[in-house]
């Protein structure tokens, strides 16, 4: 995905500030002389833990570090940390997995529960992709959320994309539809489809949201290209579940973490990533539309784990 | 998943045959339990490692109560530790001597502020008052659209436009709040980082000047380990004076909570159940106890019921909860409660092993069930059938089918969704005996 490479400095700029409080404990941690004891793994396991990893993982990660110290393959608390990166590393590295936009018009869906970023990111890889020569349209389909549309329609403007949309309140899918429609007679590249906020455990607002994806593969068989769910770093253990159900329920393509430029980690995509094999895809660090970035694995362990 | 933390020390504490006293050995692997659910709840470590502690120095040497297992006398000991660190009796908006109150809400962004604000604006309308809203967000795109709409549709006013500077408004505001005897003044803020100094300073100032008397913290309940440093900042650079917790209507655990308290030491106020402005509840830490040891939130559900039916038919459903004796009459009562007790989902989040409400039947919600026609359908059929509904065979379908004028279809919808639910009530009772839940008696 070139049209968001060079961005990657921004990034690490986001990403250090978050490091900055960690990156003293993490040295301490594991200063080369200190002796592996329990007292250590305990911390070592603090810092996974402090990273929304959740307990099953830390506890997971610090056992199969155990194990390599038995084994011999490590002797020096220094030595843990290339460790732990790369249990990390190896779990992420899969999902570093770029945008499937080969279609014409590609359909990217944004879901997710409320505030999580999704008209941000809309707006951001519209802005993307459009500034990349791609020509680009965006649909409100969050009628409910009051001046959700209005947000979006600011910023279509910002960003000179259009915005299909109808009245507050009005049917979502009749919203979907008529984009899809105004997608393919105007041959467009890339058609973003923004939806309303929701609660994993809504059973009414999940099977709507099915009813949107229907609308769409119904139109244009093979799309949606990318069902994205959108998640902010801050979130804890629930991010997990709210995976797993929309997964079930629309079958995720991949993950948007947003809000990387705060001090959380975001780490319960580990867990998302392992245990339900939906990548991450795309990673917010910021308010402004340039804050969009491609998930880069090594980049994130190095922020989980910061290197002292 | 359906294995409580009750249940697994339950089983602990059974391997290690149950004795009359705590000691420091056998409660060790229990509280290795009690940490892991803590910090499932999204409790923040460092705050789990001292509650631990504190725990484990109340409950050592404790004698079991006679009424209780020790399983459920460790339970015991976490909860009330637990309700006290969470605030003990709840916490009140003290309004000012002099009107109007200020409140100022405060947060990260999509932590719902602008929702928040135009939810307190119902409340204190209710109360009789007449607040005023200041939309001070002019940073997020169309934000002041957004309070305006809910303003418009509570028929409150609001105050802030596009050009002014958030300090701005917040001070004209506070005089036109004045000016029309309009109480409390409410003001909703851009959301910001917490390691964004000039935008703190830019609350810190207005803060400063508006003079308010409560600052809130909005934290979404879903939040993890950062909730302490979130809180902690702007504790700092701002000033917290209370938190409101929302989205608690989804099944996050709300361990954030525990954080926020411990780091800030600041009581929390209010609890956001939903996206209407209606859904905001005074906070109760015992349930939020509860709800983060994942035991379920039966109390807050008999108090929806109480606010929303009745006082028989709540008892009634809580009764019917108990006793497994679930007819269809009593589905069709549940039909109709469903729009005076909000969507069922909702409602059966509150109950304990919220995860279990993925099993309701989806079509079971006020939004898309056809009260009309199943109402029309129970209606059809005679008090033996509706008290035994396994009595109702193809024929006896077919009958009610044309006398309701509906389907044989609609007939057997309404039998599945009818079966469905009391299949899920029959393993919420199993559970609940359990737990021994407070329930009331009905
Ligand atoms: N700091 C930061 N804020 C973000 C990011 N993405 C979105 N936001 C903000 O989060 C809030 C909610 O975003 P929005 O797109 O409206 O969320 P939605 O409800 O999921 O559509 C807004 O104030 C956004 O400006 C990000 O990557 N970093
Ligand atoms: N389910 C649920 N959604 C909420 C709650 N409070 C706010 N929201 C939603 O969260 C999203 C962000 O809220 P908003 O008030 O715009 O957040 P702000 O950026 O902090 O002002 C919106 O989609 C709201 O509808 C709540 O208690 N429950
Ligand atoms: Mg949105
Ligand atoms: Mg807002």
């Amino acid at each position: 995905m070139t049209f968001l490479s060079g961005l990657r400095d921004r990034l690490r700029e986001g990403l250090k500030r978050s490091q900055e409080h960690l990156a003293s404990g993490l040295a301490a941690v594991l200063a080369p002389e200190r002796p592996i004891d329990d007292a250590l793994y305990e911390e070592l396991e603090e810092l996974l833990l402090a990273a929304d990893l959740g307990a099953t993982l830390a506890a997971d990660f610090t056992n199969r570090a155990r194990e390599e110290v038995m084994f011999g393959t490590v002797t020096r608390a220094d030595q843990l940390r290339p460790l732990f990166r790369r249990f990390l590393a190896d779990t992420l590295q899969p999902a570093a997995q770029p945008l499937d936009l080969d279609h014409r018009p590609a359909v990217v869906l944004m879901l997710g529960v409320n505030g999580a970023g999704k008209t941000t990111t809309a707006a951001k890889l519209a802005a993307a992709l459009s500034g990349s020569g791609k020509r680009v349209l965006l649909a409100a389909a969050d009628t409910f959320r009051a001046a959700a549309i209005e947000q979006l329609q600011r910023w279509g403007e910002r960003i000179d994309v259009p915005v299909i949309h109808q009245a507050a309140g009005s049917d979502p899918a009749a919203v979907v539809f008529d984009a899809v429609k105004a997608a393919t007679a105007r041959g467009v590249d890339a058609l973003i489809v923004d939806t309303a906020g929701r609660l994993h455990t809504k059973a009414n607002l999940m099977s709507e949201l099915a009813k949107l994806k229907r609308v769409i593969e119904r139109q244009l068989p093979g799309a949606p290209h990318e069902s994205l769910m959108v998640m902010d770093a801050p979130t804890g253990q629930n991010g997990f579940a709210q995976a797993r159900v929309f997964h079930e329920t629309i079958g995720l393509s991949g993950v948007v973490l947003t809000k990387l430029d705060g001090t959380a980690k975001g780490g319960i995509v580990v867990r998302i990533v392992r245990e339900l094999k939906v990548p991450v895809k795309l990673i917010g660090v910021g308010e402004r539309v340039d804050d969009l970035q491609t998930f880069d694995a090594e980049t994130f362990v190095d922020a989980l784990l910061p290197v002292q | 998943m359906l294995d409580s933390l009750s249940t697994r020390l339950q089983s602990i504490f059974d391997r290690l045959g149950g004795r009359g006293r705590l000691t420091e050995e056998n409660i060790q692997e229990a509280l290795r339990e009690v940490r892991v659910a803590l910090l499932e709840a999204d409790v923040n470590f460092k705050v789990v490692r001292a509650f631990i502690d504190r725990v484990r120095e109340k409950a050592v040497g404790q004698d079991v109560l006679r009424s209780l297992t020790p399983a459920q006398h460790v339970v015991k000991v976490v909860h009330d530790e637990l309700v006290e660190l969470l605030g003990g009796s709840g916490h009140r908006l003290t309004p000012a001597p002099h009107p109007p109150t200020v409140i100022m809400l405060i947060g990260l962004q999509g932590s719902g502020k602008t929702t928040t604000a135009a939810k307190l604006a119902r409340w204190y309308t209710k109360q009789g008052q007449h607040p005023l809203l200041a939309a001070a967000d002019t940073n997020r795109p169309a934000a002041q659209d957004q309070l305006q709409t809910l303003g418009g549709e509570l028929g409150v006013p609001v105050v802030g436009g596009p050009g002014q500077t958030p300090l701005a408004i917040c001070r004209q505001a506070r005089e036109d709040a004045a000016a029309r005897g309009l109480t409390p003044l409410i003001l909703d803020t851009a959301g910001r980082l917490h390691i964004d100094e000039a935008l703190l300073a830019e609350l810190a100032a207005i803060r400063k000047e508006v003079l308010p008397h409560h600052v809130l913290l909005v934290l979404d309940a879903m939040t993890g380990q950062d909730a302490v440093t979130v809180a902690d900042r702007f504790n700092k650079a701002v000033g917290v004076d209370a938190v409101i917790l929302t989205k608690l209507d989804g099944d996050a655990r709300g361990g954030a909570a525990l954080s926020v308290r411990s780091v800030t030491g600041r009581p929390i106020a209010f609890a956001g159940i939903g996206e209407k402005t209606d859904a905001l509840e005074p906070f109760h830490p015992d349930r939020l106890a509860s709800r983060i040891l994942g035991m379920g939130d039966v109390l807050s559900l008999v108090e929806r019921a109480q606010e929303g039916v009745d006082q028989t038919k709540a008892e009634e459903l809580v009764r019917k909860l108990r006793e497994d004796a679930f007819t269809l009459d009593d589905f069709r009562d549940q039909l109709r409660q469903v729009r005076q007790l909000g969507p069922l989902d909702q409602v059966l989040g509150m109950l304990p092993f919220g995860k279990m409400l993925r099993a309701a039947p989806k079509d079971l919600t006020a939004e898309s069930t056809d009260l009309g026609r199943f109402e029309a359908i129970i209606g059809s059929m005679t008090p033996d059938e509706r008290r035994s509904p396994e009595v109702i065979n193809g024929s006896r379908r077919a009958r009610i089918a044309r006398g309701s004028g509906t389907t044989v279809q609609d007939v057997n919808r309404l039998l599945k969704q009818y079966a469905q639910m009391r299949k899920m009530l029959k393993q919420l009772k199993g559970m609940e005996g359990k737990l021994r839940l407070p329930i009331p008696r009905g």
